[in-house]
């Protein structure tokens, strides 16, 4: 969970062992069927806010709207369902889950290590360090652009569907106060947008930050996430 | 002393037998037993008809002109026979002091038990001088006929949200009725206008069951805007098939499919437009061809162009709508990355170079 820990333990491993398995199993399957959720739910919603063109013919002959919009509540309830587990998981799971559901903004060497981070990203610093877990400066961006924002778009996006599953629906009970909350209906249609659009900034970033520290720094990143284990290079 | 329903019957040519029959079946059809049917008589015999003050605000008396257009149930029955309007500035024939005693005489005699209707809502800067009641502040003479009253009804998107007199930046500080009387049931009917029937509808409803209809977070009653314009909307069969008219006179918008993308609000908006329609169901926006502007939205006018559907979000400052704003963050961070990208493989190259892949442990 803390980077000096991790660089401890990585520092008594690293000597010997030089892998620790840091994603269990059920974080792993939940980042890529996330990742795909991710994906429909970004270009279902596009294209739910801007339709495609017109469709020809008779209206019983077609129902490319209704698609789209299934498909985007089904992955919405597949990732809805994914952040309630994985949440379930940072909670049973090893101490690397719990990294982007929790800062340790006490932590002063944990900000020395975040500015850290920043000067490696700025070519200030000319080596980077090892960690087990995320680097300080993902788990930051992890926990606002992923996780908070994550918590944002379900509780809009089912306050948007609580619409249509109408009054009294177990959508409206838990998330329809959202609506009057946030100034109405198209209010919350435009930040759910705005929303995807953030997200999907920082997927750039994330997959950009993703490849360069696995060619560029001293540890594994892609195959951690697919097999669990990090490997550390010296 | 105000008519009872009694006294109303009999003055529109009902007999006394008849309506004691009535009382009967009422009584039969409500499963309380022969005893009840003269107590119900009783009932409607000395129950005087709710009286109801209709006060106008800041407004441009919208919801009086559709109210008086009510088909179901007539207007003059609402008014005549169901409730008794002792105050109305626009529709009575009263006038000046004689007028302003009324709402005295019934705030005295009713105390507690009167409906206040408000049409438009008080602006509050300069002490209120912007609306002019009577010769006083109108928020005073609001929160004075309120005071007593048993239920208020705010009519209209003014008295609800605001409406136009409260879109920005609002120099009168025009405030929706629920935000100035408090401690009282306040029943929102949004809409620019509301439509006749949901208002003579809710009048009758209160009126019959002596209560004020389930209402929603908004204050709306459930029965009429419970549901979105879109959720009834004759033309969603388009919207769920993806037919779109894309300009005003295209094939689509002569075929007659959905308004979407030329912005209707009908996704956003709460009322009964597409079940009930306008003018006694003659028809409503859509099905004459323009989309829902969303006039029963809180605060419809400073939420973008009623011809767009990604609409500007004014909020935190920014005046731009989520794909402007979208597409220059993921633009500028993209470029971002090829540029942090390409001075990453100069680095990397160079270090390769200079100094080969000896790293110090720290």
């Amino acid at each position: 969970m803390l980077s000096q820990q991790d660089m401890l333990e990585a520092e008594r491993h690293g000597k010997q062992v030089r892998s620790i398995y840091v994603y269990e199993a059920p974080v792993r399957l939940w980042h890529w069927v996330n990742a795909l959720a991710m994906v429909v739910l970004a270009v279902t919603g596009y294209f739910i806010g801007k339709p495609l063109p017109t469709m020809p013919g008779e209206a019983s002959d077609n129902f490319l709207m209704g698609y789209i919009r299934f498909a985007h509540f089904a992955a919405a309830y597949i990732f809805a369902v994914g952040l309630l587990g994985r949440v379930y998981w940072a909670i049973v799971g090893n101490h690397h889950a719990k990294q982007i559901f929790r800062l340790p903004i006490t932590n002063p060497h944990w900000w020395s290590e975040v500015f850290f981070e920043l000067r490696w990203y700025l070519f200030l610093e000319k080596t980077p360090k090892k960690y087990v877990g995320h680097n300080p400066m993902a788990q930051l961006m992890m926990f606002f652009f992923f996780t908070v924002l994550a918590v944002g778009m379900v509780f809009t996006g089912f306050a948007l569907y609580s619409e249509g599953a109408g009054l009294g629906s177990w959508q409206d009970s838990l998330f329809g106060w959202v609506i009057p909350a946030l100034g109405g209906s198209m209010q919350v249609h435009n930040l759910h947008r705005l929303g995807m659009w953030i997200m999907m900034t920082f997927v750039l970033v994330h997959v950009y930050a993703a490849i360069r520290e696995d060619i560029m720094s001293r540890q594994s990143l892609i195959s951690t996430m697919i097999s669990g284990w990090r490997m550390f290079k010296d | 002393m105000t008519e009872t329903f009694y006294e109303v019957l009999r003055r529109q040519g009902i007999t006394r037998r008849s309506f004691l029959k009535f009382c009967s079946l009422t009584a039969t059809s409500l499963g309380l037993g022969s005893a009840a049917a003269p107590r119900i008589a009783h009932a409607l015999e000395t129950k005087a008809r709710t009286p109801v003050i209709w006060l106008h605000g800041l407004e441009c008396t919208c919801c009086s002109e559709s109210f008086i257009r009510s088909a179901h149930p007539l207007t003059k029955d609402v008014v005549l026979s169901m409730l008794s309007l002792d105050y109305d500035d626009t529709l009575m024939a009263a006038a000046g002091h004689q007028a302003e005693a009324i709402i005295e005489e019934v705030k005295k005699k009713y105390k507690g038990n009167y409906i206040v209707a408000v049409e438009g809502n008080p602006p509050l800067n300069e002490d209120g001088m912007f609306c002019i009641h009577g010769g006083r502040p109108f928020v005073e003479v609001l929160k004075e006929t309120c005071a007593d009253a048993k239920a208020i009804i705010s009519w209209g998107a003014c008295a609800s949200y605001g409406c136009v007199q409260a879109a920005k930046p609002n120099p009168t500080r025009a405030t929706p009725v629920h935000k100035v009387i408090t401690g009282k049931p306040i029943i929102n009917v949004p809409g620019c206008p509301p439509i006749a029937e949901v208002m003579t509808g809710v009048v009758t409803y209160m009126l019959t069951f002596d209560r004020i209809p389930e209402l929603d977070r908004q204050g709306r009653p459930k029965m009429f805007y419970g549901q979105r314009i879109h959720d009834k909307c004759y033309r969603r069969g388009h919207f769920d098939a993806g037919q779109f008219a894309e300009a005003w006179d295209d094939e689509g918008a002569r075929k007659g499919y959905c308004l979407y993308k030329m912005g209707c609000k009908g996704p956003t908006t709460y009322n009964a437009c597409s079940s009930m329609r306008w003018n006694g169901g003659v028809s409503w926006p859509v099905q004459s061809g323009h989309g829902c502007i969303g006039c029963s939205e809180e605060g419809f006018w400073d939420k973008g162009s009623f011809y767009d559907r990604v609409t500007d979000i004014k909020a935190f400052g920014v005046e731009s709508n989520a794909d402007t704003i979208g597409k220059a963050a993921a633009g500028t961070v993209g470029a971002a990355i090829a540029a942090h990208a390409a001075v990453s493989a100069l680095a990397r190259a160079r270090t390769s170079h200079g100094q080969p892949e000896k790293q110090e442990e720290n």
